[in-house]
């Protein structure tokens, strides 16, 4: 038992695990899932400069930022308490195209580190992977008035089809990137 | 302390994308390279146990473990639907995180999801002075 829960769980495992988040956020106090909110909230509680989307009671969101923190918490206890695989093990496929597109060489960690580790913030692969594409996830997601966790998992569950239309240009935009502006970078 | 279970959960929350690999760019990258099943099994086998939770609430009109009504707010159209939603999955696709994943990142040790985070809120800032003048 212990091992099964080291392992990488199996997708139908994990996906209605992450589903049941949506009736146990309402049934345990009438709250639609969803994270990028949370953004907006410590916005609007450290920085709201006047900006009237920034000028709310932000305190009756706080449900929001202590679900996200937890979601910190839980990242320390399932990666470094629970154990992980050094590499994680994708799809050969990926790995001999992400070595011929882009050239990466380490495969280890969550993310690779010859895009993310800090010292990258010495060059343009750290601004463009980590600055850009925070921002751009910030902007988008409150553009779009949602994530994945609020339009694709907690709108499409409630046949919102907003939902729908936002959860296909997160794939327009994903899409776009990964076929056309990374070869467009490497 | 009212908010002590969302915490609880949130936990939870965060052990599940972090034990299933959702928190890793190699997955998301993966996904957009339509050459692993992984995670679009994830995300569809979510909405489907959603969706009938949802019903069932609905059909049984359960109410909260406090006695409250339970209430689904519609989501409302505007440009910014599908204008943000590119420009999410631009940063989406870079990162390899969409917010929860981040914050899941940073409590495993990454330490670049810090930068991220402070690149998300500094985004979101920057949207939310800039509003009024932006399509919708």
């Amino acid at each position: 038992m212990l091992d099964l829960l080291r392992q990488p769980w199996p997708w139908y495992v994990a996906g209605p695990l992450i589903g049941l988040t949506v009736p146990a956020l309402l049934l345990i106090g009438n709250k639609a899932l969803g994270i990028s909110s949370s953004l907006r909230h410590v916005c609007a509680a450290c920085v709201p400069a006047g900006i009237p989307f920034l000028t709310y009671n932000w305190r009756a969101e706080l449900w929001n930022l202590f679900f996200v923190l937890g979601i910190g918490i839980g990242g320390f206890v399932g990666y470094q308490l629970m154990g992980h695989a050094d590499t994680i093990a994708i799809s050969p496929e990926t790995v001999r195209d992400l070595k011929a597109q882009m050239g990466l060489t380490d495969f280890s960690g969550l993310l690779p580190k010859e895009l993310f580790a800090l010292e990258n913030l010495s060059n343009w692969k750290g601004w463009v992977f980590l600055v850009l594409g925070g921002f751009l996830v910030g902007f988008g997601t409150r553009y779009a008035g949602g994530c994945t966790s609020g339009h694709a998992i907690s709108g499409l569950s409630n046949l919102q089809w907003v939902s729908l239309v936002a959860v296909i240009a997160f794939f327009v935009g994903g899409l776009l990137m990964t076929w056309v502006f990374y070869p467009l970078m490497f | 302390m009212k908010n002590l279970k969302y915490l609880v959960l949130g936990v939870l929350f965060g052990i599940i994308l972090t034990k299933s690999e959702v928190v890793s760019w190699w997955r998301i990258q993966e996904m957009f390279r339509f050459q692993s099943f992984h995670l679009y099994g994830i995300i569809g086998s979510a909405i489907v146990v959603g969706l009938i939770s949802i019903q069932l609430i609905k059909r049984n009109r359960l109410k909260t473990m406090n006695g409250e009504e339970i209430t689904l707010a519609d989501k409302k159209y505007t440009h910014g639907t599908w204008i943000g939603g590119t420009i999410f999955g631009l940063g989406w696709a870079l990162t390899g995180a969409c917010p929860g994943p981040m914050f899941a990142q940073l409590g495993s040790g990454v330490a670049g999801a810090a930068v991220l985070i402070l690149a998300a809120l500094a985004g979101t800032w920057t949207y939310s002075a800039l509003r009024e003048r932006l399509p919708m």
